[in-house]
């Protein structure tokens, strides 16, 4: 058969699947695509990852080079506006002309615009596609206050943009709830609650009759039916979308009532020749606004293109959809308003967490028809399953969804889900797909999703996938190698455990023993840091020093030009005035670069090598002692002045801060630690990001766990309410010391946590009800840590032998020639390499 | 470098770890691995991925059976007896090097 001529009118999400689709099969085809937009296609569902940060051209789903090596011939800005079918041709707003002999419409939809007097001013926009993105941008600038028309899904994530640009944000909705499609009335109520807490305001059963610029202080009024209105500086409507269908109606094609391109079972229209796909199509009386189905039209719709006897059919889809919106998980899951006759629900709601949960299930209790899920998500996936699979539910429905109930709720195991459970709704990947994936070499789940794309699409199946993966990996008996490197065949907990257990003191011992090799800059530092938080011995001991990271063999933070750091321990920020002065001469007579950290502390750049104990002698003689802001260990405890002079401060935040400090200062740990304390519940000191944070509370401490700032924050996890000081110090010790000994290396307590079978709960169990009877012995470990604390500076400086390998050359006193300052605002700073350049020639 | 030279002796070295010479205007990274054959290690100071004098700082080990120090700025590798980086395509000088009388000979 020769190649047949298709034309994609349309290249947004789908049409670019079908394409790809396409040219994945051994189907011989002429593609030609012709897009409006003047961009290839790209991920329209991520489309609000923008406003968080995201660059647009990381939305983008293929290129122009990719068609082109593929042979597609691909025409971008430039609409299809005639179909002549007599003649089985395309026609371009520019007049260009493209004769096919299948034709496939993917226009996908439109955001409708209410036919209200006054929004097609400048300050009225919509949102769908980049461009949009960039006029939403545009007019934040210089605006105060934000609408969004419209409470559905996309007007919320909208509303989330419009926070995150810093507007004061408002929804205004037509119908009493919001997202009244997935969420029944009390989803919705719980929602409004969550969201309103979040200080967008909610204004619903409001019709929009007209928008002028009356606006007190703003560019706009919105006026509303009930004669009240809203001022406001720019509206964003999502108020549903319209399939685009102009081009159907005008050649004749059979469309809706309510709009879309009427096709069959094999997404044909009512010409057998033209296709259509996506959003545009209209199947069995329903628009699929998602692009899960979108995709699948798509796969039928290149089926029909070749010589199999039997075609697939697209039969519909499933619609369930889990979201963060604002932050608040959202979940919804088939008949999610309870509507088939004869079906009965199960209720969970918890106002004071603000949780609510349904699940309605057929008559008899046994399959679940429906679920709706605000403020947790957890038990979405499994239920999902239940439902597409018609799995039998268990004799208590309710369990599914209690919190804790005893014998807790019926996890889905994944061995429990039938071969054909669909894993991926986005990549239509299928626990079978997983298991020939598996047999054929995946070992992991990087390679599964590699070989099906599975968790690439919403993401919203990684964590099953994952369950899937690993839980067939088990049961086939392959392990997955952990070793921490190649000298060793342990992961760091099992190190940890044959360096307590076998008392090892030292890494020769433990190669020795149990390795090969020379070790390398993994395993070293990793056994240093083991070594360290086991024994506590004197980290440039003969034996140790070698084993050190950069940092910790000099006691200091190597700077970009080889030179170093100094940051003295300022126990929660707090100084003495004369210890300041003792920091400002330091830092003048050495000439070092001055900086407040964002540790509230005092970090001085620029040290030489040989400089450094001279420095730290005159620190240490002032009463400072070393920050170990080098070692993965204790940082910093940030503080707040708490009631000692705050006005709101209900506890000693000062003092807990300094006292928890000293305590564990000194503490070498898997990855660095940072604790706040905090005087009262205004939060000053940032203890939720934190990986201990405690909060004090009238009745004692709130301690918070395993959050962190930097690359991925997280917010801590509230782990006990109003502790006294003891049990506080106590809960503390336990954790830390059972992160010590179980955490991966360089895993921080956030990590750590989320990868603790159990979780956040799994945790409580261990340190609060010492479900696993080694508490004590937690707590002696920490006593010996504490007790064996010493100022490694200090013991330095009194030591000839260690103070010589602070010499820049062993056999000179010259200095390092290649580290050159230059002076910017006062201070030194090193010097760029063109600086360098002139310098050093200017002095030649 | 013109000859064999002494410059140190071996109580300067660190056993399992690095010092920095300054020979003949050149700066030089020595190594002491004493459960090696060899024992003593030369490579010129200067790393060229982080351009700055700092190798003589970096953890030593060995990677597939390279003797290698890792840069204490980024963690390249450079192989101890060649000067050649196992990860960028780069290589610093090597020197000979060895303990004669405890003292330590660059060559
Ligand atoms: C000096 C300082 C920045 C400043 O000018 O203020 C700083 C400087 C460095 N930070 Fe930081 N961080 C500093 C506060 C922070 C904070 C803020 C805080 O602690 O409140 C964060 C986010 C909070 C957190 O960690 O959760 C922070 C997140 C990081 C990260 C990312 C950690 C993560 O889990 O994603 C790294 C990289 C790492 O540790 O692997 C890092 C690593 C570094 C290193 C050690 C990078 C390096 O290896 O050279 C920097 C060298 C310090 C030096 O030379 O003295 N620094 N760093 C701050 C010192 C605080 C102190 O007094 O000790
Ligand atoms: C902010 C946002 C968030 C979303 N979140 C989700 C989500 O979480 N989950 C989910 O499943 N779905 C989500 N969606 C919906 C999803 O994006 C759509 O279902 C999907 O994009 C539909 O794909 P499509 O190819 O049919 O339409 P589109 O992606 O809209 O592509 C149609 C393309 O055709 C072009 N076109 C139209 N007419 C013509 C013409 N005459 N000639 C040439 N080209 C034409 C259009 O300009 C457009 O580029 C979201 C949508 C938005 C806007
Ligand atoms: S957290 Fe509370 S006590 Fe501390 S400074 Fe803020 S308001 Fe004051
Ligand atoms: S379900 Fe969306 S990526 Fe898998």
């Amino acid at each position: 058969m020769s190649a047949q001529k298709i034309v994609v009118v349309g290249n947004g999400m789908v049409g670019h699947h079908y394409v790809d689709q396409l040219i994945q099969s051994d189907i011989k085809a002429d593609i030609t695509v012709l897009g409006s937009e003047t961009r290839p296609a790209y991920d329209r569902v991520h489309l609000s990852e923008v406003f968080a940060g995201k660059d647009p051209s990381e939305l983008a789903m293929t290129t122009r080079e990719f068609y082109q090596e593929n042979q597609v011939e691909a025409h971008f800005g430039d609409a299809v506006v005639d179909i002549d079918r007599a003649n089985k041709k395309a026609i371009t707003q520019s007049g260009r002309q493209f004769s096919y002999d299948k034709l496939v419409l993917a226009t996908g939809s439109y955001p409708f615009v209410p036919p209200i007097k006054g929004s097609e001013s400048p300050e009225c926009l919509t949102y769908r596609t980049i461009d949009d993105l960039g006029e939403i941008k545009a007019n934040a600038q210089d605006s105060k206050i934000g609408v969004v028309v419209g409470g559905g899904l996309l007007g919320l994530e909208c509303a989330n943009a419009l926070k995150n640009l810093g507007l004061e944000t408002h929804v205004v909705e037509f119908a009493p709830g919001l997202m009244g499609v997935q969420l029944d009335d009390s989803g919705s109520k719980m929602l409004r609650r969550k969201i309103e807490a979040l200080d967008v305001k909610v204004h619903t059963q409001k019709a929009t009759s007209l928008i002028d610029d009356q606006g007190d202080e703003t560019k706009l009024r919105m006026h509303f039916a009930d004669d009240t209105h809203l001022d406001t500086d720019m509206i964003v409507f999502s108020a549903g979308i319209r399939p685009y269908d102009q081009l159907a109606k005008k050649t004749g094609l059979e469309v809706g009532e309510r709009g879309g391109i009427v096709i069959d079972y094999h997404c044909r229209t009512s010409d057998s020749d033209i296709f259509a796909i996506g959003e545009c199509a209209l199947y069995g009386n329903m628009i699929y606004g998602l692009v899960a189905p979108g995709y699948r039209m798509a796969e039928v719709a290149v089926k029909q293109l070749g010589n199999e006897e039997e075609k697939p059919s697209f039969k519909g889809a499933d619609m369930s959809t889990k979201l963060k919106l604002l932050g608040v998980d959202v979940g919804s899951i088939g008949d999610a308003h309870g509507k088939t006759s004869g079906a009965i629900s199960y209720i969970f709601a918890d106002e004071k967490e603000e949780i609510y949960k349904r699940i309605i299930t057929s008559a008899d209790s046994k399959k679940l028809l429906g679920a709706v899920l605000v403020g947790d998500c957890a038990e979405y996936d499994t239920l999902l399953q239940y439902f597409l699979n018609e799995i039998d539910l268990p004799d208590n429905p309710e369990s599914m969804i209690l919190p804790n109930v005893e014998g807790g709720a019926p996890a889905l195991g994944a061995s429990a889900l039938p071969m054909s459970a669909t894993i991926c709704s986005c990549h239509n990947v299928s626990k079978g797909d997983i298991f020939s994936c598996i047999d054929g070499g995946c070992c992991s789940v990087a390679d599964v999703k590699d070989a099906t794309k599975a968790a690439t699409g919403c993401g919203g199946c990684a964590a099953l996938l994952k369950n899937v993966v690993d839980s067939e990996m088990e049961a086939r008996g392959i392990s997955v190698d952990k070793s921490i490197c190649e000298h060793f065949p342990y992961t760091r907990e099992e190190i940890y455990h044959l360096v307590r257990v076998g008392e090892i003191k030292s890494f020769d011992e433990l190669i020795e023993k149990h390795g090969h090799g020379h070790g390398c800059d993994i395993c070293k530092p990793a056994v240093a840091n083991i070594l360290a938080s086991t024994w506590n011995d004197y980290v440039l001991q003969n034996n140790h020093v070698g084993l050190q990271d950069t940092n910790d063999t000099f006691l200091a933070n190597m700077q970009k030009d080889g030179t170093y750091s100094v940051v003295p321990r300022i126990a929660g920020g707090e100084i003495k005035p004369t210890q300041l002065i003792a920091i400002g001469q330091v830092a003048e007579k050495y000439n070092l670069y001055t900086k407040i950290t964002g540790g509230q502390r005092i970090d001085l750049f620029g040290a030489r090598l040989n400089e450094l104990p001279d420095i730290w002698k005159e620190l240490i003689d002032a009463g400072l002692e070393t920050g170990h802001a080098y070692g993965k260990s204790v940082r910093t405890v940030k503080s707040c002045v708490g009631s000692t002079w705050c006005r709101y401060g209900v506890q000693d935040s000062m003092g807990q801060a300094i006292d928890l400090e000293n305590r564990y200062k000194g503490l070498r740990s898997p990855h660095k630690l940072k604790f706040a304390v905090s005087g009262c519940t205004r939060e000053c000191a940032e203890a939720q990001s934190k990986d201990i944070g405690i909060i004090a509370t009238e009745g004692g401490w709130n301690l918070y766990v395993c959050g962190n700032g930097g690359m991925k924050p997280r917010h801590a996890d509230l782990f006990a309410t109003d502790l006294d000081d003891e049990t506080l110090v106590k809960y503390i010790d336990r954790i830390l010391m059972f992160y010590i000994k179980t955490a991966d290396r360089l895993q921080r307590t956030s990590v750590w946590m989320e990868n603790l079978e159990g979780g956040l709960d799994y945790l409580k169990e261990v340190v609060i009800d010492d479900s696993l009877g080694i508490a004590n012995t937690l707590e002696q470990q920490m006593a010996h840590i504490v007790s064996t604390y010493q100022c490694e500076w200090k013991t330095t400086i009194n030591d000839d032998e260690k103070l010589k390998r602070f010499r820049q050359f062993v056999n000179s006193k010259t200095e390092d020639s290649n580290v050159v300052f230059v002076e910017e605002r006062g201070q030194m700073r090193p010097a760029s390499d063109d600086e360098k350049t002139k310098l050093i020639a200017k002095s030649a | 470098m013109s000859s064999e030279q002494i410059v140190c002796d071996k109580s300067d070295l660190i056993e399992n770890s690095g010092v920095c010479a300054l020979v003949d205007g050149e700066q030089v990274a020595i190594f002491y691995l004493p459960t090696t054959k060899q024992q003593v290690f030369a490579i010129a100071n200067w790393d060229p991925c982080g351009k700055a004098n700092v190798l003589s700082r970096g953890l030593v080990g060995d990677i597939k059976g390279e003797i290698v120090v890792a840069s204490p700025l980024h963690k390249q590798h450079f192989n101890l007896q060649t000067g050649a980086c196992l990860e960028a395509d780069v290589s610093v000088k090597a020197y000979r090097a060895s303990i004669v009388d405890e003292k330590v000979i660059i060559a």
